[in-house]
């Protein structure tokens, strides 16, 4: 991952980006008791790790890595992460919510507002309260989202995880205020300044592997709420008269299968992807089921914790 | 699509944009976003949708709606924090701090404003310079923004009138010519309609200037940080094994190569640096900007919070220096108060020492004050905890910039910017006496210490000190008690009983019970001492173990039955202010040394635990 004297040197704005997350991931090294980094598979997820690895080399980042399974991953997604974890020599962290489990909570049946909550929001509450870290880094960025766009870089969670939007610290200047007491925490946005664009930049500057699912090929796929469902096992019920048809699609944003809307596309390639990518006109999380559910609904699910 | 092409040579530009309520700042970020094409389709659909319920353009788009985030400010039709945009031009790219235009939000536009390189001024063309205008053109100036535009909004409602943008501009100029700034644009814009945003107006054949995309794309705000002075805050030690010793930091100014001659600021140690270290492969040269790992020829004690210097360039050293101080935290700046300050890398606790005079931000005049509340912004004498390598912001917007911290809260309270070191530090010789604090100890058989007794007044602190510190003499300890009747007639007799004169007094009587315990004393002080800030500041005065904290914990009924000095009965008749209990708050300690609940018990009984306590901890008595 480091041989790179073949390699381009990154464009003022990709270096500018890079160094300044940097600071911030060696900031809560030097500043927490005990972190950890949210370590969800994707594209964001891939380059804030990356960007560890890069931050403490010769060493390695002095934290482990953390994965909240909802057991409804695509299973490629599942095996890039294993592959990944192996490459790094990191320590990977792995969490499902066995409550959920035992109460059959699933993103079919129990609808994805409430797996959501379940799974990923009180699933990665409990594995925090678990290993009792105190700071954890997300791979959210300010612009995929109104909500995101007030989001501190240190952003402070009260007892129980909880995140106000009016108490929020003041951020000046990168002189970030680290200072919590017991049962209180930090999540820390190393890419809050990065575009999807300056993501896929990166990407292709630095040769990132990517899970394959970002790349189009062809795909089992249904037509379900105008986007495209991949039928990645069985556990996904077909309706009446719905058979699964092979597509040319890609996904701009990995999630749980049944909740992760398919693009038809081409793009085969980084470069491709990037060109796809900057004609859109659509953003990245629409095909996301879970924020269209209600006006403000990514306000509403990080008061209760989620990243 | 050309127009989303990565922007790859010109430096990303921060910028805010500021205004008061209804200028239309949330309008022109709207627009900049819809104009560079960044608003994708099902964004549009929802915030068609929205306009119909929150919106105040009619059939129109409200653009505003794009960035105004939070449910709660959507209701409310205002922005309540700062949110940060990102938009992309063929020729840039751009993150806008959006801020609040509200009075109360000052705090929020500092914020905004402390990572800018330039701000856009909003002038509604029907107003003019308005209170607002001075305000935020004048916290702008304070953060050390030097470029500006003023985009005189809503020019459409003035029939595009060149005379009106004339006199705007000549108002702005006039007013703004004390403030520093390097360089004023005026742009006339119609941020709903779209006129000089990112396209020339047909409506104004008078202007011929750029519009206002035209000139952030072009701008050149560099600081040239790279020829300034070196300066690399260590943040990290990075020691993955026994071979390797690497300090990891940001370069916050000028530039470094391997065998440049480097001195830890603070201590005066020097070495060489061998190599710079990064992910990619070492470097020949880095500078400002750049996260990087520096690794030294020599072994030298270096550590989170030094910084790294050019020996021929070193900053001065100091303990106490002048700054401005932006206040933002509900509960107001008292000076004496300690709080925690982060200055690079640095925590350290820090107190004002004084208040020089406090701005008005309307009319920018000086003002005498013994308090900053929230938003409010002064220029104050500093001491910190320890000598402090000090740069001033105008020279450097990191190492000259500090924000301090509520110790209890640990809310973020103010931001700073150094001007200037008031006495340098290594000039203050401590001198080691031969005499110290130990030898006075063994000479009269001692272990020094502080007894704090804290609660309320008539809780039964005097007594219960009395019968302690009369036990302790006959035990043969040199004792000396402070109490509010030998400290408040001589030492602090010029201090009545304000929220600032309470924690005046307080912090007179740690040092006097310091000096105590230098002499090898056991200092025995009753003080109400309402407020745990000051407990604390006390027991960081002291050494670990020094400071045994002893709340005498009496119901405030209990006092008010005894009242032996008739003070609850003044208070409650109105006679006496800001008493204790009564209207000024008591904040009980957190954690005492030593909890005594009198409820119950006799002033004999409690003076026992406090006896019970001193010889666990080694003092025969």
């Amino acid at each position: 991952m480091q041989s790179t004297s073949t390699k381009a040197p990154l464009t003022p704005h990709l270096a500018r980006l890079e160094a300044e997350s940097i600071g911030i991931i060696r900031e809560v090294a030097a500043s927490f008791r005990k972190p950890v980094m949210l370590y969800s598979i994707g594209k964001d997820s891939g380059v804030m790790l990356h960007l560890a690895l890069k931050a403490f080399a010769p060493g390695k980042p002095p934290f482990p890595l953390l994965h909240v399974d909802t057991t409804w991953k695509f299973r490629e997604m599942i095996a890039f992460r294993n592959m990944m974890a192996e490459r790094t020599g990191m320590e990977l962290l792995v969490h499902t919510n066995p409550d959920g489990i035992a109460r059959g909570i699933n993103p079919i049946d129990s609808g994805s507002s409430l797996h959501t909550q379940v799974m990923k929001t009180e699933g990665l509450k409990q594995a925090l309260d678990k290993h009792g870290f105190d700071a954890a880094f997300g791979g959210a960025r300010r612009d995929e989202e109104k909500s995101r766009a007030k989001e501190r870089i240190f952003s402070f969670r009260g007892p129980g995880h909880s995140w106000d939007p009016r108490a929020q610290r003041p951020e000046l200047w990168s002189l970030f205020n680290t200072r919590i007491r017991d049962g209180e925490s930090i999540r820390v946005f190393p890419l809050s300044n990065w575009t999807e664009y300056d993501v896929w930049d990166y990407i292709l500057a630095e040769d990132l592997p990517m899970v394959p699912l970002y790349f189009a090929k062809m795909r089992p796929v249904v037509r379900r709420s105008g986007t495209w469902i991949m039928v990645d096992d069985d556990r996904l019920p077909l309706e009446p008269g719905e058979t699964p048809e092979m597509r040319m699609v890609r996904f701009r944003t990995l999630g749980c299968y049944p909740l992760s809307g398919a693009v038809e596309s081409t793009a085969t390639t980084l470069p491709e992807i990037i060109t796809e990518m900057r004609a859109a006109k659509t953003s990245e999380r629409e095909g996301r089921l879970i924020d269209s559910d209600e006006e403000a609904s990514m306000e509403k699910k990080k008061r209760e914790g989620y990243f | 699509m050309t127009h989303h092409r990565a922007p790859d040579h010109r430096e990303l530009l921060r910028f805010i944009t500021c205004g008061s309520v209804d200028d239309g700042k949330s309008t022109l970020i709207g627009r900049l976003l819809y104009d560079s094409q960044l608003i994708f389709e099902d964004t549009l659909a929802a915030i068609t949708k929205d306009s119909r319920k929150h919106g105040t353009t009619g059939d129109d788009i409200d653009l505003a709606l794009l960035v105004d985030g939070l449910e709660a400010e959507r209701q409310q039709g205002i922005t309540i924090d700062v949110a940060y945009r990102f938009f992309q031009t063929p020729g840039r790219a751009f993150i806008v701090a959006d801020t609040p235009g509200h009075e109360q939000y000052t705090r929020n536009m500092a914020t905004g404003a402390s990572s800018a390189s330039l701000a856009v001024i909003l002038i509604d063309a029907r107003k003019g310079v308005l209170t607002q205008t001075r305000r935020h053109s004048y916290i702008c100036s304070l953060l050390g923004i030097r470029d500006i535009v003023v985009a005189v909004n809503k020019i459409d409602l003035v029939n595009f009138d060149e005379d009106t943008f004339d006199r705007i501009v000549g108002d702005y100029v006039t007013f703004a010519s004390e403030l520093g700034f390097r360089c004023i644009v005026p742009v006339p814009i119609s941020a709903r309609f779209g006129d000089n945003v990112s396209t020339p107006s047909g409506n104004m054949p008078w202007y011929h200037g750029p519009t206002l995309i035209q000139h952030l794309e072009h701008v050149d705000v560099a600081q040239d940080l790279a020829v300034r002075p070196f300066r690399f805050p260590v943040q990290w030690v990075n020691r993955p094994n026994l071979d390797f010793r690497g300090f990891a930091g940001t370069i916050a100014s000028g530039r470094v190569a391997p065998g440049d001659q480097v001195v830890v600021a603070a201590s005066g140690k020097t070495s060489r640096i061998a190599r710079i270290v990064t992910a990619d492969g070492d470097l020949p040269v880095a500078e400002a900007g750049q996260a990087v790992t520096l690794t030294l020829e020599d072994e030298v004690d270096v550590a989170r919070g030094d910084i790294l210097v050019h020996t021929a360039d070193r900053p001065p050293v100091a303990d106490q220096f002048a700054a401005h101080l932006i206040w933002m935290d509900e509960e107001a700046m008292l000076p004496g108060r300690s709080y925690l300050m982060r200055i690079g890398n640095i925590w350290t606790p820090c107190s004002i020492t004084s208040i020089r005079h406090r701005v008005d931000v309307n009319t920018l005049e000086e003002h005498a004050a013994r308090r900053l509340s929230l938003n409010e912004i002064g220029f104050c004498n500093f001491s910190a905890g320890q000598p402090i390598p000090i740069d001033s912001y105008e020279d450097n917007r990191t190492t000259g910039a500090f924000i301090l911290v509520d110790r209890f809260t640990n809310r973020t309270a103010a931001a700073g910017m150094v001007a200037y070191p008031l006495r340098r530090a290594s000039n203050i010789h401590h001198e080691h006496f031969t005499v110290d604090k130990a030898a006075r100890a063994a000479l009269v058989g001692n272990k020094p210490m502080v007894l704090w007794f804290t609660g309320l007044s008539g809780s039964g602190k005097s007594t219960i000190a009395n019968i302690v510190e009369q036990a302790l003499h006959r035990a043969g300890r040199q004792t000396y008690s402070l109490d509010g009747d030998n400290i408040r007639h001589g030492l602090c007799r010029d201090l009545g009983f304000t929220a600032a004169d309470r924690v005046e007094n307080i912090r007179r009587v740690g040092e006097v019970a310091k000096l105590f315990v230098d002499a090898g004393v056991i200092v025995l002080a009753s003080f109400i001492s309402p407020f745990r800030a000051e407990r604390r500041m006390v027991r960081d005065l002291l050494a670990e173990g020094e400071f045994l904290e002893v709340f005498v914990d009496t119901p405030i009924e209990d006092c008010i039955k005894r009242d032996p000095k008739g003070l609850y009965a003044k208070a409650k008749a109105g006679e006496i202010k800001n008493f204790t209990g009564i209207d000024s708050p008591y904040e009980p300690p957190e954690a005492p040394e030593l909890h005594l609940l009198t409820a119950g018990s006799t002033a004999e009984e409690s003076a026992n635990a406090v006896l019970e306590q001193l010889r666990a901890r080694g003092i025969a008595c």
